[in-house]
């Protein structure tokens, strides 16, 4: 374990925001952002494991063509609940609600959220919402499919589909609060000389990601309801003989669900410029391009949802028109890709465990940015789409982004949230075991998709075995790779080193207070720094000499 | 050891069964060209910066000041802006070609009825011959598949043609493909319709065109498709306005099929099989121009197949003379 700091005089001397309180009850009735913050991660967890539960049995399953352990409605159960869970119980919350509701407020100079005790309601509707997709999954599970297309989800599941829908609609209310809530307070809580273009990058990201969350997450709440009453009481409106359209479901779905890729990836493209940043020791390079492509993605991000119906029976001309924004909405992602691989440039590199999980998200991102490329060309996404190769590109996307970028910023931020440091060489193998593992399970996957095989396919043909077992053997290394942040960090609460204030020697205003931080979040009023990112890679040299 | 876990040649493209599969397969290898080049490219540069900048490596590492460093990087990200938007637009114009031609069949392209059902695929040819998770089709033909559901939404998928197409419940969707390869190709659903969703699949069989031909006769004692749907022509009663002698206004549907007619808001519409079922169904939208919206709605008193067969019926007067006076000659 580390030992580079010696042990501090007790924190609670001085007295912080985890020594404010040890009951449960205070924890269950806080209003402090940053215990929030840990109410959400214990519960994100919670969630990543269950639905990291459901892949594993399905990798397993995919072991073999026929049936292995499982039968065919056990299996549509799995991926369904692995999605549902995934999507809205972890990658939607996972950054803003934790790291950004720790971090916000800190960033921007102030005391709190602008409305504290909405940010409580907010996890409690969280909760509330996972209890409906607890109770679905010991009611039997449902087998839609976490798109719930219609007409299958309304007339023909025989499952629970109602459960399911209760809880992806309430669980909707916390992300628009927790949206509402950023918004608020980084218009109206900055600290005096904190403008918008002093703002670190993971704020502009939270701000964007949560404008998508305010305008988003109602079309889905309204989406979720039509479909709830045609289920329940025949209001025809996506089924055909009723007189409903079933492609409408889709075009309604997307225009939230496609948006919400970009919750789920702006927040990472955050953490990722100021994990990067701080570990070159280099300011970002094109600050001001790179806020702008924040603001480009969040803007396209809306324009796009069509190119998940390219063979759906869009029109021609919808088509065209989404193909073409699809292309349009790359180029912001890929100005971000090449902004950060220049930040390295004359940078004083360290490879703390951080930056290694920040290096690993950029790579992973690479290829599930360009990927991507290939399912909003029209001809080509005619073949790929709904194969192997999107499941793979969107795991590129949403595990080897924002789960890799997620975990840099836990690791970079551990010390000021926990007080406490981590075993460094424990969470750099954990970083290389998570990176690896995760490239042996989705690397087959391009190829499957490339060689015909469909998605939510519980049978395939003999041929794809091969791969398939490739991919299973990387998932057992990726759970593994999992495992371990999970153990070393539980470790480090209870006994890691106390971490000093500002261990990582980074700049952003949080790291300017105590670790952890007071109730108030600063002891002083912060000082503002003339630009953000204000690193000097030939100081940094010096210092080291 | 099993062959099938020696793995083969690792990334193997089916067969590619079309010329269209091959314009595809040009379109992947071009975009994979790229983009391997571009990760490799951004993969080898962020290694290289990651050893030369290693902390305590001495290397110059002097910045420009910042109004001259502030041009050179708007200078810099101007071109990665360039750059990848004309390879952007390159990949989209290439893909929306592609995909233009797919959209739209040749005419004279053999038409087969598909039906898609929890979990089978319903296939009939223009002869009346019907089959199950087959798809029997002669080679060096277009053909084009007009496809409905009965249930849920199903999807077309043929690898070695790189096509699919959503086949949806309430509506017909086309999918069209020129085999020019004889083959066995897997017909997969590729859009997941329940339980059994990896268990609709079936086999595409491309043939010569005699064996086709031999294949389309024998076994067959149903009656084709067209004279089913004369039949329901007449039993539904379309005959009392549409056919000769009738005494209402309504336009004479022979020799229309394919072709476009105007409507009375001024727009044009092709009388194809997705028109002939709007009509039969909401019969009140897309009114023919010179006509009175007086059809009557068949919706619940026809089935999936009624249409088909009338659908067939309406094709098979394609060549006929529009000029032979039936239904609308007294003006």
């Amino acid at each position: 374990m580390s030992t580079a700091v010696a042990e501090p005089a007790p924190l609670e001397a001085e007295g912080n925001y985890l020594t404010n309180g040890y009951s449960l009850w205070s924890w269950l009735t806080t209003t402090d952002h940053k215990r929030i913050a840990i109410l959400y991660s214990v519960t994100i967890t919670a969630f990543f494991f269950m639905g990291g539960a459901a892949a594993t049995l399905m990798r397993l399953e995919l072991i073999s063509p026929t049936p292995l352990i499982m039968g065919a409605e056990t299996y549509n159960k799995l991926f369904t609940a692995h999605g549902v869970i995934m999507v809205w119980f972890f990658l939607i919350p996972s950054i803003p609600a934790t790291l950004g509701n720790f971090l916000i407020p800190m960033m921007v100079g102030a005391k709190d959220v602008a409305l504290p005790r909405v940010n409580l309601l907010s996890w409690y509707v969280f909760v509330l919402g996972g209890c409906f997709v607890i109770v679905t999954l010991i009611a039997g599970g449902i087998d839609t499919g976490w798109t719930f297309y219609t007409p299958y989800s309304t007339r023909f599941s025989q499952t629970t589909v109602i459960y399911g829908l209760a809880g992806v609609f309430v669980t909707g209310f916390s992300s628009i609060m927790t949206g509402l809530n950023f918004i608020v307070t980084v218009h109206r809580l900055r600290a005096p000389g904190l403008t918008w273009f002093k703002l670190p990058l993971f704020v502009w990201a939270i701000y964007a990601t949560s404008i998508i969350l305010v305008l988003a997450t109602p079309v889905l709440a309204m989406t979720l309801v039509l479909l709830a009453m045609e289920r329940l009481f025949h209001l025809g409106i996506f089924d055909a003989t009723l007189g409903g359209d079933p492609v409408l479901f889709q075009h309604m779905f997307w225009f939230y669900s496609h948006p919400a890729v970009y919750i789920m990836v702006l927040p990472a493209m955050g953490v990722a410029s100021e994990v990067i940043t701080c570990f070159a020791r280099k300011p970002v390079f094109g600050y001001r391009t790179m806020a702008y492509a924040i603001a480009a993605i969040a803007a396209f991000g809306f324009m796009v949802w069509g190119h998940h119906m390219f063979v759906a029976g869009q029109s021609l001309y919808a088509s065209l028109v989404f193909s073409f924004l699809s292309y349009i909405v790359a180029i912001p992602s890929a100005i971000k890709v090449f902004n950060w691989t220049a930040t390295l440039y004359k940078g004083s590199i360290t490879f703390e465990a951080p930056m290694l999980y920040a290096l690993g998200f950029v790579g992973l991102f690479l290829i599930g940015g360009l990927t991507g490329l290939y399912l909003a060309s029209l001809g080509m996404d005619a073949d790929l789409s709904r194969t192997y190769f999107v499941v793979a590109h969107f795991h590129y996307v949403m595990v080897g982004g924002s789960v890799m970028a997620y975990f840099a910023g836990i690791h970079f931020w551990w010390p000021k949230i926990t007080g406490r440091m981590y075993s460094e060489s424990w969470a750099r193998l954990g970083a290389i075991v998570i990176f690896v593992g995760f490239n042996l399970t989705f690397f087959p996957q391009f190829i499957l998709g490339i060689e015909g095989m469909p998605r939510r396919y519980f049978e395939y043909a003999p041929h794809f075995q091969f791969l398939n077992i490739l991919s299973s053997a990387g998932a057992s290394i990726l759970a593994a790779g999992y495992a371990l942040p999970l153990i070393y960090l539980t470790w480090s609460t209870l006994h890691g080193a106390r971490a000093a204030d500002n261990p990582w020697g980074a700049r952003g205003l949080e790291w300017q207070t105590r670790s952890p931080p007071p109730v108030e979040n600063f002891d002083r009023p912060p000082r503002i720094p003339e630009r953000p990112y204000d690193y000097d890679p030939e100081a940094a040299e010096q210092a080291r000499r | 050891m099993n062959p099938t876990l020696t793995g083969k040649a690792l990334l193997a493209l089916p067969a590619a069964a079309t010329p269209y599969a091959d314009k595809v397969d040009g379109l992947f290898w071009a975009m994979t060209g790229v983009c391997g080049f571009v990760t490799i490219g951004v993969t080898l540069t962020i290694g290289w910066f990651c050893f030369r900048y290693r902390s305590g490596n001495p290397v110059d590492r002097r910045l420009p000041d910042l109004a001259s460093g502030k041009k050179r990087s708007r200078e810099i990200e101007a071109v990665w802006i360039a750059v990848p938007l004309a390879f952007f637009l390159m990949f989209f114009g290439w893909g929306a070609r592609l995909y233009y031609v797919y959209d739209d069949p040749p005419r004279n392209a053999l038409e087969i009825f598909v039906t898609a059902k929890q979990w089978m695929w319903k296939v009939e040819h223009s002869n009346g011959r019907r089959e199950i998770d087959q798809l029997h089709v002669p080679v060096d033909r277009p053909i084009k598949l007009v496809m409905t559901s009965q249930d849920v939404i199903h999807d077309f998928y043929v690898p070695a043609f790189r096509e699919k197409r959503d086949v949806l419940p309430g509506r017909y969707t086309v999918l069209w493909f020129l085999p020019t390869l004889r083959g066995v190709y897997p017909l997969q659903c590729d859009e997941y319709c329940g339980t059994g969703h990896s268990m609709m699949v079936g086999q595409v069989y491309v043939m010569s065109q005699d064996a086709y031909g031999r294949w389309l006769a024998s076994g067959n004692e149903e009656p084709t498709l067209a004279t089913l749907g004369f039949d329901r022509f007449r039993e539904l009663g379309c005959s009392g306005c549409h056919g000769p002698g009738s005494t209402i206004h309504a336009p004479s549907l022979a020799g229309l099929y394919g072709r476009m007619v105007p409507l009375a808001d001024g727009s044009f519409v092709r009388f194809d099989e997705g028109y002939i079922r709007d009509k039969i169904l909401q019969p009140s939208r897309q009114i023919p121009a010179g006509y009175a919206n007086d059809m009557p709605s068949f919706r619940g008193r026809v089935s999936e197949q009624d249409i088909l067969e009338l659908t067939a019926y309406l094709r098979s007067l394609a060549d006929t003379s529009p000029d032979v006076p039936q239904g609308n000659h007294i003006q």
